[in-house]
């Protein structure tokens, strides 16, 4: 459905994307991970037929983006990071101004958006520009989906906003996908990987892995330990003084700790960290979520 | 003997944690006849990490201008690192260091521009001003980076420099806005590091963040919902309380009912 092969991008002497490959799958909900600067938004830029790539070529449903880009047009939701609403339009006017720009009604393709609509139907004359950042969100998303796209777009729909309000988000994005439609989505949090079916993890203009997120995990193959005291601060420099140890970062209330050498255990490093008088000390073996193997794949690629 | 000097030492640590540098109380805030702040009462402790949460709307930035002297309260008794609200506003401002991911940081000018830009609105002499900024680059290792624009630096360090920034007038109390969005995950572990070496050496944070797993490095969290904190305890009580593995359980618990929610 998408076709991505060796795009590169720069802006003067910044080199956004480095020869970016991938295929997104009909149906699928592909994510795009990433910390900024790493070329989530101009890739999707690219795919949305707004910018020119340097090299490469890239193709939505089988159609170019630099050749067929009106067709495209057609047959793509895109949700933008920075709002796509007119402020001084209501709700209602700026979904209407949306479905009449791609040559459609509200009422034709109303079912689509119908549920996620619906909850912000009650403020349907109240100026876009005077929504809260939930609201907006979702209007923005009805408007992305008023022609009935086949795929759909989103740059970082969840940056900024609350746990709840995320988890609703990618409760709607489930259900639209239930519907056939294909889903690009690009987000900082790695929590929110493991609800993609495959993801890319992006740094600096390059993909790091692709994989469905549990394929990701399962790859990672050293040693990971967790360990917790009643002092965080001190029990993280205490980890990273021990030449034992290559990294400590904390995770929550425990410190996940790679070792140096694999095979060291959670009855050593709980030895080591007793000399240091921590208190209520708990450490034992993990299994790595995605988030320790980004982490580790970005030391990887600046060594 | 022994018992005394251990003594001296616990001493120290359960006065300077006791020493309150904000007591808000009954604090109620309207806009019209919406209640944004309804009767908060908290206080924080020197040194301390205070996670300050909530759902989008729930009036949390309400309350921080409110903290940060900007805005002034419908009704309630506040202080801040000793200075009251309502009458010294400007002493507040004067004595708190603010960072936000929006505002911070003037894009347009170079590191050293702000730098000498944001000591000559807190009145450091310029001779303090050049040692401080000679220790600031030198912990950042932005030495060579000196001359260049805001504009042209990766996210992760404008945010360490923002907040070094922020310190520069040696405030008690530090308010830090959303601080890590969109970064790395190491780049975001590296600024906790700075918030933790702050809170040793005696500062005052208070933090908001939408990364619950920020909220667990807090020494203490509340979390508003509709204008009303809902909870307020360590991250291992409130786990306890609401029965949940991780703060992201006890955050969804309590916002999912929200009315104001979004």
């Amino acid at each position: 459905m998408i076709r991505v092969n060796n795009i590169s991008k720069s802006y003067k002497d910044v080199q956004a994307l480095q020869r970016i490959s991938f295929e997104v799958q009909e149906g699928e909900l592909f994510g795009l991970i990433g910390p900024d600067g790493a070329g989530k938004t101009t890739l999707m830029r690219i795919l949305m037929t707004l910018l020119l790539p340097d090299e490469g070529q890239a193709a939505m449903h089988g159609l170019d983006v630099v050749r067929d880009y009106k067709e495209i047009r057609q047959l793509v939701g895109y949700m933008p990071g920075r709002f796509s609403l007119y402020q001084d339009l209501s709700v209602e006017e700026n979904l209407a101004f949306f479905a009449t720009v791609f040559g459609t009604s509200i009422e034709e393709n109303y079912a689509l958006i119908k549920d996620i609509y619906q909850q912000i139907e009650p403020f349907k004359k109240r100026l876009a520009g005077k929504l809260s950042g939930g609201m907006k969100q979702k209007l923005a998303l009805s408007c992305a989906l008023i022609h009935k796209p086949k795929i759909l777009v989103l740059d970082e729909p969840t940056t900024g906003v609350d746990a709840v309000s995320r988890k609703e988000f990618w409760d709607m994005l489930k259900k639209l996908q239930t519907q056939g439609i294909t889903i690009l989505v690009s987000t900082p949090y790695m929590d929110e990987a493991g609800l993609c079916d495959r993801v890319a993890l992006m740094q600096k203009g390059e993909i790091l892995r692709i994989d469905p997120p549990e394929q990701i995990v399962a790859n990672y193959t050293r040693t990971l330990l967790a360990a917790r005291s009643t002092e965080m601060h001190r029990l993280i420099l205490d980890l990273r003084e021990w030449d034992s140890i290559d990294t400590a970062y904390a995770f929550g209330q425990f410190a996940h700790v790679t070792p140096k050498k694999e095979g060291l255990t959670a009855y050593e490093l709980e030895r080591y960290l007793k000399t240091k008088n921590h208190q209520q000390l708990q450490v034992h073996q993990i299994a790595p979520g995605i988030e320790d193997v980004f982490m580790a794949l970005i030391v990887g690629n600046e060594e | 003997m022994k018992i005394e000097s251990i003594n001296t030492k616990v001493g120290d640590a359960v006065t300077s944690a006791r020493e309150k540098v904000i007591e808000v109380r009954n604090l109620v805030k309207k806009f019209g006849s919406f209640v944004a702040n309804d009767h908060l009462n908290f206080e924080v402790y020197r040194g301390e990490i205070f996670g300050f949460l909530g759902a989008n709307g729930a009036g949390k930035t309400t309350a921080m201008r409110i903290l940060c002297g900007l805005s002034s309260p419908t009704s309630g008794e506040l202080s801040v690192g000793g200075f009251d609200v309502y009458r010294q506003a400007e002493q507040i401002k004067r004595n708190i260091g603010y960072m936000s991911q929006k505002f911070s940081l003037y894009e347009d000018m170079t590191v050293a521009e702000n730098i000498r830009f944001y000591a000559g609105i807190y009145g450091i002499s310029v001779k303090q001003r050049k040692e401080k900024e000679r220790v600031l680059l030198q912990k950042l290792q932005l030495e060579d980076a000196r001359d260049k624009l805001i504009a042209s630096l990766p996210l992760g360090w404008k945010q360490k420099l923002a907040f070094s920034v922020a310190l520069l007038h040696d405030p008690k109390i530090i308010f830090l806005d959303e601080p890590t969005g969109g970064v790395d995950p190491i780049t975001r572990r590296q600024f906790w590091d700075f918030i933790y070496e702050a809170a040793a050496e005696g500062k005052t944070i208070f933090v908001t963040t939408h990364y619950m797993d920020e909220a667990e490095y807090c020494d203490r969290v509340s979390i508003m919902v509709d204008g009303r904190i809902a909870a307020l305890d360590t991250p291992e009580k409130l786990k306890q309380q609401f029965l949940s593995e991780d703060m992201n359980g006890v955050f969804l618990k309590l916002a999912r009912g929200a009315q104001n929610g979004e």
